[in-house]
This record gives C-alpha cells, sequence and structure tokens, in this order.
C-alpha cells in the first residue's frame, strides 16, 4: 500500500534548501492522514549531511555517487525511482526550483502518473491529496486531484511556511547504481552578484520604463542591497537591453512571490502583474496616479522614482541604524 | 536536420481570464488566441537553424481543436515547412499534460526528428511539464529552460537558466529542449510567408481521447488583493511608506 510522502531535498554547499524544508514542512502536516511517513531524499556529494538537516522528516536517505554532483536528468531520475520503489510513497513531493520543475515531470512519466506543477495549496480530502495551482500565470486557480498514485508535485517556493521540526532519526544509504548522464555540463556560469536570485528572494526591487536607462538600475541596487533584495525589470526595460532576459518578471518571465515586491516605474501592464500578483505586498512608485499597478499595490507613492528611490534607501539605513 | 516544433493554442496574455458559469472552464466570449509565447521563439529558433544549416525541415505539431489550424498557420508564415494538427475538440483541462505528451509522441516518433522543441510553459495550463514528459516517451536526453542553443554536426551545446546561475551544457542529437525567453526573438511572418504558408500542408490526425489522469474540481479566480492606499506623493511621502513597511505589514 503507498503511504507517506517521499520529499525531493536540494542543497547548496552543503547546506538544506529552504524551499526542501517548506516541502517537508508541508509533508509533516499531510504525512498522518496519508497513513504514513516523511521521507526525504538527498542526492550528490555531500548528501548525506544535507539529508540530516531534513526537519520533518521521519528518515532522510542519500546518495554520494560523484556521478550526482550536477543535477542531470537521467541518474537523477533513475535515483528517485529507486527510493520510490523502495519507499512506496502517496505522495512525491518536489520544491518549484529549477532542478525539481525538470525532474518532477520526468518521474511521473516513468510511474506513468499525473505531475500537478507549481501548487500554492495542498490538502488531503476524501483521503486523496488535492492541490490548488496558479493557471492563466495566476489570473485563475484551479484545484485539481489526481487519479493515479503517487501523487507527483512541485511547491511553489516562498509559499509553504517552514515549522521548526526536529531532524531524521535516521539517514541512510540508497544503495543504486547511477546511470550514465546523458547530457554534459560544461560550465556552470554564476551570476556575478551576491543578490538573491529572484524566485528565491524574500525582497524584490523592480523596474520598468520608468527608469529610463540602464545606468539608473544602480539607484535600485543599492536600495536592493539595503533591504538584502533581488532586482527584476520588466519586459519594456528587458527589450531596451537594460536587464537581463533572466531578471524579467511575469508572463514571459519570471513568476515570483515575495514578502515584498516595490515595482518602480512599472505600469502594471496585465503580463507583469501575472508574475508578481501574489506578492505578499506590493508598493507601486510611478508618477502616473492613474497606472494600473496602483489598483493591486498594498502601499502607493505618486511621484518621480528619482527622488524617491534614493529618499527610500535613505530613510530605511536611517532607522535601522538608530 | 528534422526539426519538430511542439505549438499550442491559447488565450492572448493581454485576455482578462473569466470563469464560465460551470466553475470548470473559462468563458470564451470575447477570447483571442495565439501561438503560445514560449512555442514562437521554439518556432524561430528552428527557422534560424534551418536557415543557417541551409538544410533541413521545420514540422509544427499541435494537439489542439480544428481552430488551432490558424496557429499551425501562423508558424508556416512564418517559414516552418509543414503542419501536423493533432485533433481534439475537448477542453485542455480535461488532458493531463502526460496524455498530451503521450499524444505527441505518438506522431513525433515516425518522423525520427534530430530535434525536438517546445516552449517551456504553455500561457493557459502553465504545467511546464509536456517537454520533458516527450522526452521520457521517446527515449531522448531533455534540456530544460534553454535561453541559447547552437548545433555543430551532431552536438549541440546550450545554455539552461537555472537559480543565479547558466549552465552550459552539451548533448547528442537527438534532443528535447523547452525554450526559454533569450533563445530568439519571433519574426513578424512577411507577405511573401503568409502566401507561401497558404500552400503548405496541415495534415490532420484525430486522437483517440483517454480520460485524464488529473481530475478538475474548479476553476475560480485569484484572492481579491486588500485594498491598498496611496501614502502620499513625492518624497515627502516617504517615511510615511517605511513606517507602513515596517509597523503595518511588517515586511521590513
Ligand atoms: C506575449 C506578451 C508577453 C509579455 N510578457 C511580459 C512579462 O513577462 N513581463 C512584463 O513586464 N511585461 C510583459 N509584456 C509586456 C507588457 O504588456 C508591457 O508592455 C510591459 O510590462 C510594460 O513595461 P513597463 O511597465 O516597464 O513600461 P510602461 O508601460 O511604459 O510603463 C512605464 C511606467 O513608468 C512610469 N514612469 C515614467 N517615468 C517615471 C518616473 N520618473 N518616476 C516614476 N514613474 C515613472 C510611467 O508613469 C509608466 O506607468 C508582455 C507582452 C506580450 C504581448
Ligand atoms: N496541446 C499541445 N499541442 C502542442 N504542443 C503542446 C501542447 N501542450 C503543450 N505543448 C508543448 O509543451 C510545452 C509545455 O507545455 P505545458 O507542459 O502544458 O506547460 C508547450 O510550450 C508546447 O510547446
Amino acid at each position: 500500500m503507498a503511504a507517506g510522502i517521499l520529499v525531493f531535498g536540494e542543497s547548496d554547499q552543503g547546506k538544506i534548501r529552504k524551499a526542501t524544508l517548506e516541502a517537508l514542512s508541508q509533508a509533516r502536516v499531510l504525512a498522518p492522514t496519508l497513513s504514513g511517513p516523511v521521507t526525504a531524499i538527498l542526492l550528490g556529494p555531500g548528501s548525506a549531511a544535507a539529508a540530516a538537516q531534513a526537519a520533518g522528516a521521519d528518515r532522510a536517505m542519500s546518495c554520494e555517487a560523484p556521478a550526482l554532483a550536477n543535477y542531470s536528468g537521467e541518474p537523477y531520475l533513475a535515483a528517485v525511482l529507486a527510493a520510490v520503489s523502495e519507499v512506496k510513497p502517496a505522495g512525491i513531493f518536489f520544491s518549484g526550483s529549477t532542478v525539481g520543475k525538470d525532474l518532477a515531470p520526468r518521474v511521473a512519466t516513468k510511474l506513468g502518473v499525473a505531475c500537478v506543477s507549481d501548487c500554492t495549496g495542498l490538502a488531503v480530502a476524501d483521503g486523496v491529496l488535492e492541490a490548488t495551482r496558479p493557471v492563466y500565470a495566476g489570473k485563475a486557480i484551479a484545484t485539481v486531484r489526481s487519479k493515479s498514485t503517487p501523487f507527483v508535485a512541485t511547491l511553489r517556493p516562498n509559499v509553504f511556511p517552514v515549522t521548526a521540526a526536529p531532524p531524521p532519526s535516521k539517514v541512510d544509504a540508497l544503495a543504486f547504481d547511477p546511470p550514465a548522464p546523458k547530457t554534459t555540463v560544461k560550465a556552470v556560469h554564476r551570476a556575478a552578484t551576491a543578490r538573491a536570485e529572484l524566485t528565491q528572494a524574500q525582497v524584490i526591487v523592480s523596474g520598468g520604463r520608468g527608469m529610463k536607462g540602464p545606468e539608473h538600475y544602480k539607484l535600485l541596487e543599492e536600495l536592493a542591497d539595503e533591504v538584502g533584495a533581488a532586482v527584476g525589470a520588466s519586459r519594456a526595460a528587458v527589450d531596451a537591453g537594460w536587464r537581463p532576459h533572466a531578471d524579467q518578471v511575469g508572463q514571459t518571465g519570471k513568476t515570483v512571490s515575495p514578502t515584498l515586491y516595490i515595482a518602480c516605474g512599472i505600469s502594471g501592464a496585465i503580463q507583469h502583474l501575472a508574475g508578481m500578483s501574489s506578492s505578499k505586498i506590493i508598493v507601486a512608485i510611478n508618477k502616473d496616479p492613474q497606472a494600473p499597478i496602483f489598483q493591486i499595490a498594498n502601499y502607493g507613492i505618486v511621484g518621480d522614482l528619482f527622488e524617491i528611490v534614493p529618499a527610500l534607501r535613505d530613510e530605511i539605513r536611517r532607522r535601522r541604524n538608530g | 536536420m528534422k526539426i519538430v516544433v511542439c505549438i499550442k493554442r491559447v488565450p492572448d496574455t493581454a485576455t482578462r481570464i473569466r470563469i464560465a458559469p460551470d466553475g470548470k472552464s473559462i468563458d470564451p466570449s470575447g477570447v483571442e488566441y495565439v501561438v503560445s509565447p514560449y512555442d514562437e521563439i521554439a518556432v524561430e529558433k528552428a527557422i534560424q537553424l534551418k536557415e543557417q544549416l541551409g538544410a533541413g525541415e521545420v514540422i509544427v505539431v499541435s494537439l489542439g481543436p480544428a481552430e488551432a489550424s490558424k496557429e499551425l498557420r501562423t508558424c508556416l508564415a512564418m517559414g516552418a515547412d509543414r503542419a501536423i494538427l493533432l485533433k481534439y475538440a475537448g477542453s485542455s483541462f480535461d488532458l493531463d499534460p502526460l496524455s498530451v505528451a503521450e499524444a505527441l509522441a505518438d506522431a513525433i516518433r515516425p518522423i525520427q526528428p534530430d530535434l525536438v522543441l517546445t516552449g517551456w510553459k504553455a500561457a493557459d495550463d502553465d504545467h511546464a511539464q509536456v517537454g520533458q514528459a516527450l522526452a521520457v516517451l521517446l527515449d531522448m536526453p531533455c534540456l530544460t529552460f534553454v535561453a541559447k542553443l547552437d548545433v555543430a554536426g551532431r552536438t549541440a551545446t546550450v545554455h539552461r537558466e537555472v537559480e543565479g546561475a547558466v549552465e552550459e551544457v552539451e548533448a547528442s542529437l537527438p534532443i528535447v529542449v523547452t525554450a526559454q525567453r533569450g533563445l530568439a526573438e519571433p519574426r513578424y511572418a512577411s507577405l511573401k510567408g503568409i502566401m507561401a504558408a497558404k500552400k503548405k500542408s496541415i495534415e490532420e490526425k484525430e486522437i483517440a481521447t483517454r480520460p485524464s489522469r488529473l481530475e478538475l474540481r474548479k476553476l475560480a479566480p485569484p484572492p481579491a488583493r486588500p485594498p491598498g492606499r496611496i501614502v502620499g506623493q513625492g518624497k515627502d511621502a516617504v517615511p510615511a511608506l517605511v513606517d507602513a513597511l515596517m509597523n503595518e505589514a511588517k515586511v521590513l
């Protein structure tokens, strides 16, 4: 009988990722009604140490095989399938990271079951898992159940709260021989900034066409560094070549749900809102009081961002320093 | 080189989505349909690769209603050579992404493509799954979230966008690639392209509908955001904003 939940965990430089702790916390809430334990699996060299940090898991598994050092579809898929056949879970949770999004559908396909992506709510109803997930880039919310078991899901980052829980009582090695990867990672080019990555950031400062040119993003970066934020952009700013594609927020960019999103010189086109309207608190700074962004903002200031943004940076600095 | 591109007909991204009275579908009135944005990027990339190599064939495949021949025609006008429409009259929500991938895989297998391109996610159901599922079913390596793709001989080199980094990955053809923004800028079809598209063929196939592995229980509008307020004008309003963020919203 399928029971309990298997959580695919990820770590970064030996430290378990927050998104994994979110998935574990949610699994902890649901597992008792699925009459089974929470099992975490972490892969790659150093994964045993990371697995020991899997708070909320009853048991953790790891595989230190060097072939798992970089993410690659085939060996990771095989590892998860090996864990699945050992644990026989009713649910398999991934975080909605690039690895999770890549891997979860492969696992579901191999198991011949459905995968539910980008869940923002998970519950057990009538004895089965039920998820809510945004569709049409957040313009509607779908409630879905899977007719097949296990229920494979990816969880949107920054949505599920992390609750304190004890670490797993044991970490076992997953006995398994990874197949050769079919793709080769040649290089990893890390962003040259210490700033948080957009989809993981708690705070985002974002600039649009109102920034008037690439040189002015320095204003946003200074504000961002004051509050530990990532810097995003509207498509207009990206299309103008002011910011890289990877910084674009919106329907054809990143979907973000930070606790605070500060939109500067962004009008609030429907495609932009689609990517950020699930942010907890939205601040709009725009000189046009009619700009649609004000309709979804919790707080707005009407005026010139070139005055307001530096003043905001200084005011926050002043209060923090005493 | 044979390149297959999977394209989906979806509501234009500017569409305001209204839920139909059944609570399980969207109200179709006034909805304009387009090629899903990432798919359009994938089509453009395929055409560019063909142009670079000076040889090859670009085949666009779509699973959808008869009306999706309009979106396929758009791709033919951009420069794709031929199109296949897998006719499915039901709602997109009555299919799970794996059944879509299965139907697409069945149609793609006999073509024996060197490269299969999909969008990384479709702009309606936002699954972000069909490319990966297709790769497993076709037993090809899959490279997701690709913002750059070069092909030299039988080797493809891609840039994948991952958190805070770009991964440079190499693989041997045939492969499945899911397109991220940055991969290519879709062209507008030229008048010549539009005329030429009229002569290109769209092969129609009926597909058997299988029961979905997913059950849509409900479709609802997103939760309304609490009403906001303008804290003031210009930089004089900054202290009030910081107060609100620190003491009321407690996010700073
Ligand atoms: C298929 C498709 C997909 C799309 N996907 C996306 C997407 O993912 N993300 C996205 O963002 N857009 C997307 N768009 C584009 C979207 O429709 C808008 O064109 C875009 O979001 C506008 O960007 P903006 O708000 O920066 O520019 P504008 O709409 O030009 O707004 C600039 C704003 O800056 C304000 N401003 C100007 N100067 C100042 C100043 N000194 N101080 C304060 N305020 C000032 C103005 O009042 C104005 O409101 C997409 C469009 C299409 C067709
Ligand atoms: N019905 C369909 N017909 C053709 N291609 C599709 C279809 N559904 C999904 N795809 C392809 O798979 C990609 C990812 O879709 P999805 O997994 O639904 O988000 C899309 O961008 C398309 O390239």
